[in-house]
């Protein structure tokens, strides 16, 4: 598939499978179309030209409930609190349980009786509870953009730990980062994003190892 | 059915309690349309007979300017921290989120137009020659006419650049007829020359109309990059 904006291409005939419980890290420069790629394949973007086809099948309804998003921003309401924030995006879900979204913010490793505003968290609280809220429904496949950006390594550390708990109860998992480090446990493959294109597609965190191999020697 | 009805009403317990804690909309509309009533009383003067040949406008002028301001503020909230992304991710139903923001800005407005009717009715010394009580489907199908129209239009103006001036270019000629019915219908009812009810009739086609239409094009306009 490809995707333009205007005359630039952020995605040029990209053709990738992933395949279900595993985790595929996605490397790249800045610009290089990470982004977009889990965009298009949530449905928050379309693709220009070619298809994305998940469970088999291109109707949004097939997946909406089956898939999570996190994206660079924490998608969640500056004021309310973490717990009225998940029970109100449950219930999107048609998930009405309240004990299951204090279950998903213990499962962050914070408290669901916090009762300070989402706009009051720290960064690594507020990247947390949006993990939480990608993940309310528990969703077969999670699309994680940039999860441990601007989180100290202490809590970068904690948001790996919580993706690798994830992987290992089955989820398919794209994530996409700068921070290689975080996923050279966790990632079964890795992509290496250039000028909207897939340049490389390994195993481990290889992909993202050879291009900063390459970076540095050229 | 049953889950439109549940996402709308969580839409709207959503709003309503981001609306508490912030009063945004409420204390902007209230100030902004409190402004209009003190200026035009002190510029006009009017008497009571003059009054009531020029409230209908008044007020109905005061509240569309008033209401611009819930409605961009409605969807601000939506785009901070890119909240909306996380809603159409889900499967959630598109006009659940367009009926929850519609009846919130209709509640709002009509708190600002509760409090602050009071207030026309001292400053311009009114009185009522028709049977007061009328006023109040007028204003209800009025207020519905501002708010599902903008609320719509909110919606369209809110990925464009200047959203704020956009808003009010697109809404303000949509609502030429509903404001017409508005203003007509009131001052009818205050001066008792005629019945309102052709205008009335004009203001509950043009609700049914507009919200049918809304909620036909709401998906779209969601879903639109």
């Amino acid at each position: 598939m490809s995707k333009i904006f205007g005359r630039f291409a952020a995605l040029r005939e990209v053709t990738a499978a992933f395949q279900p419980g595993r985790v595929y890290a996605i490397f790249g420069d800045n610009g290089a179309g990470k982004s977009t790629l889990l965009r298009v394949i949530c449905g928050l973007a379309s693709a220009t030209a070619g298809k994305v086809m998940i469970f088999g099948s291109r109707e949004r309804s097939v997946f909406t409930s089956r898939l999570g998003y996190m994206g660079h921003a924490p998608m969640l309401y500056d004021e309310m609190s973490g717990i009225e924030n998940l029970r109100y995006f449950a219930g999107l879900y048609g998930i009405s349980d309240s004990a299951r979204c204090e279950q998903a913010i213990v499962a962050v490793g914070l408290d669901p009786a916090l009762t300070r505003r989402v706009g009051e968290y720290s960064q690594g609280m507020r990247q947390r509870m949006s993990l939480a809220r990608a993940a309310i429904h528990d969703p077969e496949i999670l699309l994680l953009d940039e999860p441990f950006s601007n989180l100290d390594p202490g809590s970068a550390r904690a948001m790996g730990q919580l993706v690798a708990g994830m992987r290992d109860r089955g989820k398919t998992i794209l994530v996409v980062t700068h921070q290689a480090a975080h996923l050279a446990e966790i990632a079964d493959e890795s992509l290496w994003m250039s000028a909207g294109r897939i340049a490389a597609w390994e195993r481990g965190i290889a992909a993202a190892e050879r291009a900063a191999a390459s970076a540095v020697v050229s | 059915m049953s889950g439109l009805a549940s996402v709308t009403a969580s839409n709207l317990r959503k709003d309503v309690r981001l609306e508490w804690r912030s009063k945004d909309a409420v204390n902007a509309m209230l100030f902004f349309a409190l402004l209009v009533v003190v200026i035009f009383s002190f510029a006009f003067d009017p008497t009571a007979e003059e009054s009531r040949q020029i409230v209908g406008g008044l007020v109905w002028v005061a509240f569309l300017f008033a209401a611009i301001v819930a409605l961009n503020q409605a969807w601000m909230r939506e785009l901070r921290n890119q909240v909306l992304d996380a809603y159409r991710v889900s499967p959630a139903p598109a006009n659940a989120l367009f009926l929850g923001k519609a009846i919130g800005n209709f509640l709002f407005i009509s708190v600002v137009e509760a409090l602050l009717v009071p207030l026309f009715v001292v400053f311009y010394n009114l009185r009522s020659v028709g049977p007061p009580w009328q006023l109040v489907p007028v204003f209800l199908l009025g207020t519905w006419a501002l708010v599902v129209v903008g609320t719509f239009f909110a919606a369209i103006s809110l990925r464009t650049r200047s959203r704020e001036v956009m808003l009010p270019l697109i809404l303000f000629p949509v609502s030429i007829p509903a404001v017409l019915a508005m203003v007509e219908a009131t001052t009818m009812v205050l001066t008792g020359t005629e019945t309102p009810q052709f205008w009335m009739t004009l203001l509950l086609v043009y609700d049914v109309v507009f919200t049918t239409v809304c909620l036909l094009l709401f998906e779209t306009v969601l879903h639109a990059e």
